[in-house]
């Protein structure tokens, strides 16, 4: 719908582009300006901004309201466990393999049975079905290292031959290169036809139907594509924190995913960035005098922004930024 | 054998408990199509509301009174602040709305009374003897409590003027306020009823395993199920799924630990989700 907007003479896809070149060149240069505490903030603010973005294929742009990526975030983690733990010497490359993997097969099992469900339903099956991952994961201590989790050593950064270990400046390198990349990969695809067609469910799933689309299968689509973005977010994190733990399968990671959203803009997949971002200073900002919790104000940010600005902090940008 | 008997008594008994958590779910979903995230933490705070009363006066029906009224005003001042305004918005926007409700909640009650396990002592004490088993009273009593406070709930909807205001505006909202009935007043209402029902539980569960901040994402988890697995916004569907996943996971916690048990219930709500959708309970609709 919106790509019919783009097609007048000026289209505001300069303005869109300036905008990304800046905002890329002060995520390049960030590591180098900021001292370490922020510099690790601002590399985390990418990786997470990177599972909510990937849940926006869900939320924002196929109208479905995913409660379960925990699951799926946290199966990157603990597929890249399983790479690092297993595979001597580590590999970076297989690491991120084996987290996609992990990631994408419980998205193919989640989604069929979840995509059968609509609406509220749907968020509920989720819900569960990443329950069922944490219950597995919590009590399989043998292979999972239950409530411990696993730790594993960083492996190097190498590419093509070339071999070195991660230090903080790089490893944001490398995460803001993987984020850029996927986010110009879902940038695309919910521009492509497959995209216009997820926008079509979430404005009258009927008539998309109707027309003659096999809705099923596009969400069904949708949600392996959410869940191997989210999964790469997993695993980004794993190499980041040299651990994998159940924590991070837990219900509270999803339900920050949705609060990313919603605060940020839905449906603009920058907006989960802006969300991450703000969420996190503010829980940086808070957590300082009140601690834990500081979920208490957030909490009330958050209620009144699902009433009073549901489109987000970036909603107002949502035409420039699809354009 | 012993242990298939007193598993069956558990199932039960946290059945009927959970029947009544079920019960206001229901009630406000079918009423008002809103899926109440924060429903298991108005259960934490009734249950925490009801501790801190009973360590002042020491009377436990007191408690479980003070706990329903107080967490009863609390939904009726929640709905009004953050669900009216969500009237007539997409439905997935009331399942943010009490999200963000059940965060707030949850660390109010961390920084009102701290991490640690509240109990809440057993207003009767003493055990029967059931063949050669020893049973608490106390169970008994609380699944006949449930189920009294669930009838009631039954007669008040069935016979009451407020309860046939209630179920006329469940059967059709514009039609009802058409007919004079105050349709806002009959939300808060409702949703003032849930919490009162949802506080009374977690006082009546309090003395099974003791109070903490983290107890209500188990029960709106399993109130979710139930309810799915009852068919929404079904009161009788609600209360035969309660007891029946209840039971299944009672058995369950014979062969695995009781935290593996929990998957028992997420399948079946999986397998109702896509071979009964619209509930195990229920008549097939035509």
């Amino acid at each position: 719908m919106t790509a019919t907007l783009a097609a007048s003479p000026r289209s505001p896809a300069r303005g869109y582009w300036i905008g990304f070149a800046v905002v890329v060149a002060l995520l390049v240069i960030a590591p180098l300006v900021l001292p370490p505490f922020w510099q690790r903030f601002v590399t985390e603010i990418l990786i997470w901004g990177l599972l909510a973005m990937s849940s926006d294929i869900l939320i924002g742009y196929t109208g479905m309201v995913s409660f379960g990526h925990s699951a799926f975030f946290g199966l990157g983690m603990y597929g890249a466990a399983a790479a690092l733990l297993t595979i001597k010497p580590p590999s970076l490359w297989l690491a991120i393999l084996y987290g996609l993997v992990g990631a994408g097969a419980i998205a193919v099992f989640v989604a069929y049975f979840a995509t059968r469900l609509r609406d509220i339903y749907f968020a509920i099956s989720t819900l569960v079905f990443s329950q069922i991952f944490y219950v597995i994961i919590f009590t399989w201590t043998e292979v999972t290292g239950g409530e411990n989790g696993l730790t594993f050593r960083q492996p190097a950064l190498s590419i093509l031959g070339w071999s070195d270990r991660f230090t903080p400046t790089t490893f944001h390198w490398f995460a803001l290169a993987v984020v850029l990349v996927s986010y110009l990969l879902v940038r695309r695809i919910t521009r492509s036809p497959f995209g216009m067609v997820l926008q079509s469910i979430r404005e009258n799933e009927p008539r998309t139907r109707a027309i003659g689309y096999h809705v099923e299968r596009y969400k069904i689509v949708a949600v392996m594509l959410s869940g191997l973005f989210a999964g790469l977010a997993g695993v980004l994190y794993a190499i980041q924190n040299k651990f994998a733990a159940p924590d991070f399968v837990f219900f509270v990671v999803s339900g920050e995913v949705v609060i990313f959203n919603v605060m940020g803009g839905m449906g603009t997949l920058v907006g989960p960035f802006a969300g991450a971002a703000f969420f996190l200073l503010l829980r940086e900002g808070l957590s300082r005098f009140l601690t834990e919790y500081y979920l208490i104000p957030v909490g009330i940010i958050f209620i009144i922004m699902v009433i009073f600005l549901p489109q987000g902090l970036l909603g107002f940008l949502r035409r420039r930024l699809n354009a | 054998m012993d242990q298939i008997l007193i598993q069956t008594l558990h199932g039960l008994v946290n059945g009927m408990v959970l029947a009544m958590v079920a019960s206001g779910l229901t009630l406000i979903f079918g009423i008002m199509d809103i899926v109440n995230f924060a429903h298991g933490d108005l259960l934490m705070l009734g249950a925490f509301v009801g501790a801190s009363v009973l360590g002042v006066t020491g009377n436990y029906w007191l408690a479980l009174l003070a706990a329903a009224v107080v967490i009863g005003v609390l939904g009726a001042a929640l709905q009004v602040t953050t669900l009216r305004p969500l009237i007539g918005r997409d439905p997935l926007t009331t399942i943010l709305a009490t999200f963000g409700v059940s965060l707030v909640l949850q660390k109010y009650a961390l920084w009102q009374w701290g991490p640690s396990v509240r109990q809440i002592s057993e207003p009767v004490r003493g055990d029967f003897t059931l063949f050669h088993l020893q049973y608490p009273w106390y169970r008994i009593v609380t699944a006949i409590l449930a189920g009294l406070i669930i009838a009631a709930l039954w007669l008040f909807l069935k016979y009451g003027k407020f309860g046939i205001w209630i179920r006329a505006t469940t059967q059709d909202r514009v039609m009802a306020q058409a007919m004079g009935i105050p349709v806002p007043l009959v939300y808060t209402a409702v949703f003032a009823i849930g919490s009162a029902m949802a506080a009374a539980s977690g006082v009546l569960f309090g003395p099974f395993a003791g109070v903490t901040q983290t107890m209500g994402f188990d029960f709106t988890l399993r109130a979710f199920i139930v309810v799915v697995v009852g068919g929404m916004g079904n009161l009788g569907g609600s209360i035969l799924a309660s007891i029946f996943v209840s039971l299944l996971e009672a058995y369950a916690a014979i062969v695995v630990s009781p935290a593996q048990a929990v998957i028992v219930s997420f399948i079946v709500l999986v397998l109702t989700m896509l071979f009964r959708p619209t509930g195990l309970f229920v008549p097939t609709p035509k």
